[in-house]
């Protein structure tokens, strides 16, 4: 992938949602955008499950949203083994690659390994959900054959972890289109301060790192600001994010 | 810049592999690194930048890091001798930061305008694939000695062996997996600056000198130390403690 590319991925994970049928079930706008994303994600990446779990410091997990039954399951299933790629992401804070579960000299995950081959899963990809320290979760992605994921689909892969952290972060479904596309204009620019920014926050508002986040777009949102200026006015010092600012 | 006695990259190397110990901090390790790269090579400055699997650059470690170099490593996202040399997987060489207005004219005047005369960007190679580059600073104009490249060159090798955390990757995944985890240490890093600054008033790269003087005296890794702050910042009370 060059430089050029790089708008590339963030605009096809919103175009693959856009074309994915937005969930009849009576469901929450947070947790139906997450379904409909994945989906869209097993469309993307020829994969053949896909499930957004969340889990806290503590380490206890839920299943957000899941594009079928089997993932959900297998997203559970780890729970109650207490081994796989999801917790490993999550330790770790960085991707977890398996691409064939079945390869006998794997032996990381047993319990959850023999699990996965029952239900007919090959290959999982997970992707943790978190900026810097801020964790929220995790996205995995199965696939029913092994292999590796390609290097196309693996950026991409990289981009659906990036909309769910912003998804869960808003706790809306579907950001403005055109403030995602800024959104990610200004993440070439400026990205440590907005990162210098969310520490301040943070403490500025007594929040958690994520939570510090969510304020800082609330405030750019609310005051049609860009969010790098936003950033570069809390890390000057010129603005300070109060308690009875945002929600 | 200047030629480099074989005893002083003797104690370099030595240093490296000291350095290079089952659970070393991955940030630290590259701030040694580009000191080091900047000592040895005679630069006034040297930065190290990772590119994601999506494209985009990220600051990683300098010999300086202040908000100054900082933005100088972040402008050549949208161009400089970084996405150059990342462009094509070669060196670029750039003796005349004055007379370059032309090919980076963003890029040239910002970098003539924090005092620099001359720039290098040395990649960060792993088989085929260019993953970041070693990016260097001089004072006036004026080049880098041939064997200075070759020095560069190794060290920038060895910045990669220390991402990649293991010799042979025998895996593909592994490079995203270490790939990711360094980046998302360098964001807790600056997360873990904005939290010191509010907490002491103090502005973003006096919070950075707080952070590091603390890690060094009481011998704790500066990306646990960070990590610490950002999840609880009452577990370390007071950064100034000696």
């Amino acid at each position: 992938m060059t430089p050029d590319d790089r708008f590339g991925s963030a605009a096809s994970v919103q175009g693959f949602i856009a074309r994915e049928p937005v969930p009849t079930d009576d469901l929450s706008p947070l947790v139906g955008g997450l379904q409909r994303l994945c989906g869209a994600a097993v469309r993307a990446l020829s994969a053949s499950g896909a499930v957004v779990s969340m889990m806290t410091e503590s380490g206890s997990l839920g299943v957000a949203a899941a594009s079928d039954d089997t993932s959900r399951l297998m997203a559970e299933r780890e729970f109650v083994v207490g081994e796989g790629p999801c917790i490993d992401a999550f330790a770790f804070r960085r991707p977890c690659l398996q691409p064939d579960l079945g390869d006998g000299e794997f032996t990381r995950w047993p319990g959850y390994t023999a699990a996965a081959l029952e239900q007919g899963v090959h290959a999982v990809f997970a992707f943790p959900l978190q900026v810097g320290g801020a964790r929220l979760g995790v996205l995995d992605v199965f696939r029913d054959h092994p292999g590796s994921l390609r290097p196309e689909h693996l950026a991409l892969a990289l981009s659906f972890a990036e909309v769910v952290v912003t998804m869960l972060l808003d706790g809306q479904a579907n950001a403005p289109a055109d403030q995602s596309a800024r959104g990610l204009d200004e993440a070439l620019g400026y990205r440590s301060e907005l990162y210098q920014a969310q520490g301040m926050v943070m403490i500025q508002l007594r929040v958690s790192l994520a939570e510090a986040m969510v304020r800082l777009r609330a405030h750019a949102y609310a005051e049609d600001r860009r969010l790098g200026a936003v950033a570069h006015d809390v890390v000057g010092g010129r603005l300070c994010l109060n308690a009875s600012s945002g929600r | 810049m200047t030629t480099v006695p074989a005893e002083r990259l003797a104690d370099v190397f030595v240093e490296v592999a000291d350095t290079l110990v089952d659970d070393f901090d991955l940030i630290e390790f590259l701030q040694m690194l580009t000191s080091r790269t900047a000592e040895l090579a005679g630069a006034a400055a040297a930065g190290l930048l990772l590119a994601d699997q999506q494209g985009n650059l990220q600051f990683m470690a300098a010999s300086e890091e202040d908000t100054k170099m900082l933005e100088l490593f972040q402008v050549q996202n949208h161009e400089g001798p970084y996405q150059d040399c990342f462009r094509t997987g070669r060196p670029v060489a750039n003796a005349d930061l004055g007379a370059a207005a032309d090919r980076w004219p963003v890029f040239a005047p910002r970098a003539v305008e924090a005092g620099f005369g001359s720039v290098y960007a040395i990649p960060m190679r792993l088989r085929t694939e260019t993953i970041g580059a070693l990016n260097l600073f001089g004072d006036g104009a004026g080049g880098l000695q041939p064997d200075g490249m070759h020095i560069v060159q190794a060290l920038a090798d060895v910045a990669t062996i220390g991402l990649l955390q293991e010799r042979a990757v025998r895996r593909g995944e592994v490079l995203t997996e270490q790939l990711q985890s360094a980046l998302n240490s360098r964001i807790i890093i600056e997360q873990a600056k904005g939290v010191i600054a509010q907490i002491y008033t103090v502005d973003i790269d006096q919070a950075f000198e707080l952070l590091r003087g603390y890690s060094r005296r009481h011998h704790l890794r500066i990306g646990n130390v960070a990590r610490a702050l950002v999840t609880d910042p009452a577990s370390i009370p007071n950064l100034t403690a000696v």
